[in-house]
């Protein structure tokens, strides 16, 4: 599948991806590579402030907030949301054996989010949006700002529309079939995600960019806060279920077993349209304006949408089992040490799920209501996200791209030994810094705050952040082998690849399956309902009653 | 659709420890009392100053044994920064922001709260044990966000 023409360059043929595809979706995974680069070299600035090593002087930033501004926006928005576009286009042509419906809205969809990039990144750079990723108004950042992220989200939707038009032609060519696995994960992400993007879409189109221009004087916060985590929570639905997808549709692939259950992995998608939307408000526990009996409706959903997650849990494991055992495993647990840990890719992803474990406990605890008042803003907080996106996501995202770019490019990975010692070490970092913040948490140590400055530093706090600062550099060590691995395939790896896209078949070939679990629509009609009812009274009451008139700020 | 018998009882399991985890927080709202803030009306932060109670912020006796103490968070201070309460008293925090989104939490206590413009938002702690709490804003606010903080003293 691979040749290597006269001068040495290799060129791959890959089935299915038109030139112009490959580029593109290259482009992505570049940007997104960059964003890591740029985000993650900010972390360990801030992992040592922690016990009060104050580097900031040699950073070109201008202050801890700055770079805190960067770190979350290129890694959480920037890193995340480039990877998926461009791992979706590559599953959703491989899954239906044909191109993307358009090329125009291919090209349209990436120069969006490409430009949208550029133009945040200019007021970010030059300081003028040090307002975190979370944007919180009256924080005003630049024009620019709102209106460069606006255009990444529209971008995403392009992209999406892409998708569901490249399903309708195959739906056309192919009907009565069952739609592949892999597709049908690319399609159930970006259904999800289309309705979950419209809280932001609104927030920032009708509320931020007027407001941040001058052209109204004042804005309704509680709204726009509102409306933000209306998308926030089920963002991380959409980088977790193309995580998702590699863990049921691929890894078993990879690990020599099969898809445990079918229908009830399809299941599990189909759950995160509706039971991702409901669920905001249990970022707003503490929050003024909104009435307990909403939080508490909210709280409960947060606790239905853990539900696909523990359906997961298991059929990934007995997914992974079928594998262990067909490579001699034996035991109950046996199985799990004859997985193949020689592959970077398996390994990474298998320690993802490890801390995911983790980080799904200590969201139990963050989603619980009253409990949150212990850990509500404090470094707890920031240990959860580590651990669910900056590790279950992200090192599984690094994983796939230990088989994705050789397959893209053409050309080996440079060193899979580098690429394991690299995922061991992000998973040691992070097992590190990830007990560290939780422990600062509950001794409620603040997140997103300057703690070498702050005159409150309790003694108690230094151990732990120890914890932190030695996590953030065995992390900044692996970030780097991650990049430079990725930069010699690029540009030095010389052998051919041998990969293809994994691609898990099911253990048994379920004839009955419900025709609901192959079905999109339905769902997402559901979903819109349960959405509207669970947020558009509170929405429409805090629209009306409370103040549109609060000025904006800049304060740093 | 065939469901696995272990995988039927996977299931249960984990309906069963959602629900009980869901039903503990909802026994420890009623039985416990420790509930999350609520709505309580709005105040306009360009009045706010002029506004009851904000108009006079500070600690005043309510009742036998019951405080309520009033405070305006703005870059990047407290008003008032100190406070003195009797120990074995039931406080009440009334807050508002002038500017943009603050914090406010009181460590080793259930009081932790958004302070945001145009909201008013409150929360009660009964204070048994006499000593210093070193509270502080926990929301970034901005250059000096980390040096927003408080004193609430528990007096003897």
């Amino acid at each position: 599948m691979t040749r290597a023409n006269a001068a040495g360059s290799l060129s791959p043929d890959i089935p299915y991806v038109p030139a112009g595809s490959r580029r593109i979706i290259l482009a992505y995974l570049t940007l997104a590579m960059v964003a890591l680069a740029l985000g993650g070299l900010v972390g360990p600035f801030q992992a040592l402030n922690s016990i009060g090593v104050n580097l900031y002087d040699y950073l070109p930033v201008t202050s801890y907030y700055h770079g805190l501004t960067l770190h979350g926006v290129l890694l959480v928005l920037v890193w995340t949301t480039f990877f998926i576009a461009g791992f979706l286009s590559l599953v959703t042509i491989h899954g239906f054996q044909r191109p993307l419906s358009s090329r125009g809205l291919e090209r349209l969809a990436f120069w969006s989010m490409t430009l949208g990039l550029l133009v945040a990144a200019v007021p970010i750079l030059l300081n003028r949006a040090t307002v975190l990723f979370t944007a919180y108004p009256p924080l005003r950042a630049h024009p620019a700002f709102y209106i460069g992220l606006a255009l990444v989200v529209i971008g995403t939707w392009l992209l999406s529309a892409n998708v569901f038009l490249t399903y309708r032609d195959w739906r056309r060519e192919n009907p009565g079939k069952r739609t592949p696995l892999i597709a049908f994960g690319a399609m159930v992400t970006l259904a999800m995600w289309d309705l979950a993007s419209l809280g932001i879409a609104v927030e920032f189109v009708a509320l931020l960019i007027p407001w941040s221009l001058g052209l109204v004087e004042g804005t309704n916060v509680l709204l726009a806060r509102s409306l933000f985590w209306f998308t926030g929570h089920p963002i991380v639905y959409f980088w977790l279920l193309p995580t998702y997808l590699s863990w049921y549709f691929m890894m078993p692939k990879q690990v020599g077993g099969k898809l445990f259950s079918e229908s009830l992995a399809r299941l599990a998608f189909l759950l995160f349209i509706p039971m991702s939307l409901p669920v905001g408000f249990h970022h707003q526990y503490t929050d003024p304006g909104v009435p307990t009996s909403w939080k508490l409706v909210h709280a409960f959903f947060t606790f239905v949408v853990f539900f696909p997650s523990a359906l997961t849990m298991f059929t990934v494991l007995a997914s992974l089992e079928t594998g262990g055992r067909a490579r001699g495993g034996k035991g109950a647990v046996g199985w799990f040490f004859r997985l193949p840990w020689k592959d970077p890719s398996v390994t990474a992803q298998l320690l993802a799920m490890i801390l995911f474990a983790l980080g799904g406990i200590s969201g139990l605890i963050n989603a619980s209501y009253n409990l949150n008042l212990s850990v509500h803003n404090t470094l707890w907080v920031v240990g959860h996200f580590h651990l669910t996106v900056g590790t279950a996501v992200t090192l599984s995202f690094m994983g796939i791209t230990y088989w994705l770019i050789p397959y893209l490019t053409g050309r080996a990975l440079y060193s899979p030994g580098m690429a394991r010692l690299q995922a061991w070490l992000w998973f040691i970092g992070m097992a590190l810094m990830g007990r560290g913040q939780h422990w600062l948490g509950i001794l409620d140590a603040p997140r997103r705050t300057m703690l070498s400055d702050a005159p409150y530093y309790a003694a108690e706090w230094l151990t732990p952040s120890y914890l932190v600062a030695a996590g953030g550099i065995v992390l900044t060590v692996s970030g780097f082998l991650y990049l430079l691995n990725m930069a010699l395939t690029a540009w030095a790896s010389r052998v051919p690849a041998q990969v293809e896209v994994p691609m898990a078949e099911p253990l048994q070939d379920e004839a009955a399956m419900p025709v609901a679990l192959d079905r999109l629509r339905p769902w997402v009609v559901g979903s819109a309902i349960l959405t509207a009812a669970a947020w558009v009274p509170m929405l429409w009451y805090m629209t009306v009653a409370h103040p549109w008139t609060i000025r904006g700020f800049t304060m740093w | 659709m065939d469901i696995d018998r272990l995988e039927r009882f996977w299931i249960m399991i984990s309906i069963a420890v959602l629900a009980a985890l869901m039903l503990a927080i909802v026994y420890s709202v009623r039985g416990f009392g420790v509930e999350v803030p609520t709505d309580v009306g709005q105040v306009d932060p360009r009045t706010a100053r002029e506004t009851e109670p904000f108009n006079q912020p500070g600690v005043r006796q309510v009742g036998p044994g019951h405080y309520e103490v009033v405070m305006l968070a703005e870059a990047w201070r407290f008003e008032p920064s100190e406070v003195r309460v009797p120990a074995g008293s039931t406080v009440t925090f009334r807050l508002t922001s002038l500017d943009v989104i603050h914090g406010f939490r009181i460590p080793n206590t259930n009081v932790n709260l958004m302070v945001q413009p145009g909201q008013v938002v409150e929360a009660t702690h009964r204070f048994n044990e006499p000593g210093t709490y070193h509270l502080f804003c926990h929301e970034y606010c901005g250059a000096g966000h980390h040096i927003m903080d408080g004193m609430l003293i528990v007096e003897r």
